[in-house]
């Protein structure tokens, strides 16, 4: 009795894995993996794309930005959703495992963008000042002009593109002071951030929800300027990135016929949706 | 020849169970070695991966064993890596140290009154209960802890840092609890009943039953309880990696921000390229883990026999 039953069911847990497997050789896959702050664009392009192409599924997972490159160097991965440019190093890597350079795409732009708490009074701050906080010469609000109270810093883990962008354009290649904490991914820093008044974080501008965007002046003499599509598109906004899909050979098919998607108006469209700001 | 057909019947059923019986003991012997097999090489794996760090000179050069202290700092990213491993030493001693003397008081109390003192009913209730935390994912817990748990501490303890210490220690010992606390009251009940009757019957109260016999008389199993759990606390990722705020610094505040060693692994290890001295570093560091919490549960081996030993003997 008991050995019959538990035939029936291996034998039924067979015959759904090899079902599985026979829909998934039918149906056509482009997967898409990297950066975390394009995981939520990337969805909803998939998302988008896939109501409008039955039958093709877009597959998209986060991980950040140098764990995408590294699947795409790999092969794990049809296309690499990255915010940062790729390195000279990743870019031979790829030459040398694949047999050309990589195909790179922008396919967005993103401002990033400076987040504190709703509760807390300081509006502006100069590039420097950002970069003080972060290295750890200046350590309380009150020398921004706000209440006396200590900052406590937030930061990304250092697989993450957003991280390599900020130390890059901000710190100007410097160290993150020690005690910044760092939080895996952009939405446990929003989320640490809303929960914290003394706190401060920076991240994609797609995820400031529930958060007060900074507004940055490159120099004290210069306005304040918050992310916008216009502020962006005008180069006014100080750390306005461009986001990248990259593809180890020239893209064909399916992936190419996506990306083509991506880049339409349409596509475009669904940029902004989701917080970002569309290619010129 | 009708006479003989059973004889030959029953050696052949024989015969045919020697084949079963053999060909069990076969299965059951390479289940055994294929783990012990995937063990080993998972080993030899991360040591070999780590190897570079103690023997290669090109990346002795950017990381090796004295320079892991020379230097306060983890930066591994940077014109400039650092790899300064005292504060995620340090970091991983305090969470565990906090996870601990949260954790083993509580769930060696639970035993205690689970296998002492409540009515079998409570105890088929107790039992479940605490055994379904250790099914709760250590993401989920870690999440709860960064979401809610640190605001809680955070108003009661007035600490500047919302993600510390004590915050993740807290989470750990509630990851940690139902293994000190399964194990501890295997022990307790193991206890034989004829020296709780003894107790009583010499006119001690239930409390003092507990508390100077049974739990004496579980020492060893409950010691070990404690070892596991500890071996658990200083090898789990996903709490901490969550819940501490992963900031790497050297100090002795229980309501800093720590970053542990688990935690740099499991945030570091996806983007690094493979065999640079960044992955080398990461899994000295793994290396560094297990012989840690090898260490502890050879320890664990030892404190039992000999205290199990004493036992016997007195």
């Amino acid at each position: 009795m008991h050995r019959s039953r538990f035939l029936v069911y291996a034998a039924g847990l067979i015959l759904a894995v090899s079902m599985v497997q026979c829909g998934g050789q039918a149906r056509r896959v482009v997967t898409l993996k990297g950066s975390d702050t394009m995981v939520i664009l990337g969805q909803r392009w998939a998302e988008t794309y896939m109501a409008a192409h039955p039958g093709q599924i877009i597959q998209v997972t986060g991980g950040g930005s140098g764990t995408g490159i590294a699947a795409l160097i790999n092969g794990t991965t049809d296309i690499c959703q990255s915010s940062r440019a790729m390195k000279a190093d990743e870019q031979q890597q790829i030459a040398a495992k694949h047999g050309q350079p990589p195909f790179e795409q922008v396919v967005a732009r993103d401002g990033l963008t400076i987040y504190v708490s709703e509760q807390c009074p300081v509006n502006e701050m100069t590039i420097e000042q950002v970069r003080d906080i972060y290295s750890g010469r200046v350590r309380d609000w009150k020398d921004l002009g706000g209440p006396a109270a200590p900052i406590i810093a937030y930061s990304r883990e250092n697989n993450s593109g957003t991280y390599a962008y900020f130390k890059e354009h901000v710190l100007e290649g410097g160290d993150f002071a020690a005690d910044v904490q760092t939080l895996p991914g952009t939405a446990a820093v929003v989320n640490a951030v809303t929960q914290d008044a003394r706190g401060i974080g920076y991240g994609g501008d797609a995820y400031a929800k529930g958060v007060k965007m900074i507004a940055l002046k490159r120099d004290p003499a210069t306005p304040g300027v918050t992310p916008s599509e216009a502020s962006i598109a005008d180069g006014s906004y100080p750390l306005a990135r461009p986001l990248y899909f990259y593809t180890r050979t020239t893209p064909t098919g399916d992936a190419k016929a996506f990306i083509d998607f991506c880049l339409s108006p349409e596509g475009q469209r669904v940029v902004l949706d989701v917080g970002y700001f569309p290619i010129p | 020849m009708a006479l003989l057909r059973p004889g030959i019947d029953a050696t052949r059923h024989r015969r045919m169970q020697l084949w079963r019986e053999r060909f069990i003991e076969f299965a059951l012997r390479s289940s055994a070695l294929f783990a012990v097999v995937g063990l080993l090489l998972i080993i030899v794996f991360v040591f070999r991966e780590a190897a570079p760090v103690l023997f290669d000179r090109e990346t002795q050069r950017e990381a090796s064993v004295p320079g892991f202290f020379a230097t306060p700092l983890w930066q591994p990213v940077g014109d400039v890596p650092k790899y300064g491993i005292v504060p995620l030493l340090v970091g991983t001693f305090k969470v565990v140290v906090v996870a601990m003397v949260f954790a083993t008081p509580l769930a060696v109390l639970a035993a205690l009154f689970s296998s002492e003192f409540a009515s079998p009913r409570v105890r088929e209730a107790i039992k479940p209960v605490i055994e379904i935390l250790a099914g709760i994912p250590s993401v989920v817990m870690g999440f709860f802890a960064l979401m809610v748990l640190a605001s809680w501490l955070q108003q009661w303890t007035g600490s500047t840092i919302r993600l510390n210490a004590v915050n993740a220690g807290i989470a750990l010992g509630l990851g940690v609890i139902p293994t000190i606390y399964t194990v501890a009251e295997d022990a307790l009940r193991a206890v034989p009943r004829s020296y709780r009757e003894a107790s009583l019957g010499l006119g001690a109260t239930p409390w003092q039953t507990a508390w100077h016999v049974a739990l004496p008389a579980a020492s060893a199993g409950v010691g070990a309880a404690v070892l596991l759990g500890l071996a658990r606390a200083v090898g789990e990722t996903m709490i901490v990696l969550m819940a501490s705020g992963n900031a790497a610094i050297i100090s002795g505040d229980p309501f800093d921000s720590v970053r542990t060693l688990s935690a740099s692994i499991a945030a570091e290890l996806a983007e690094v390229v493979v065999g640079s001295p960044h992955y080398s570093v990461l899994f000295f560091l793994g290396a560094l883990l297990f012989t840690i919490t090898f260490i502890i549960n050879v320890a664990a081996g030892v404190f039992v026999e000999r205290l199990r030993k004493r036992l016997a003997g007195a």
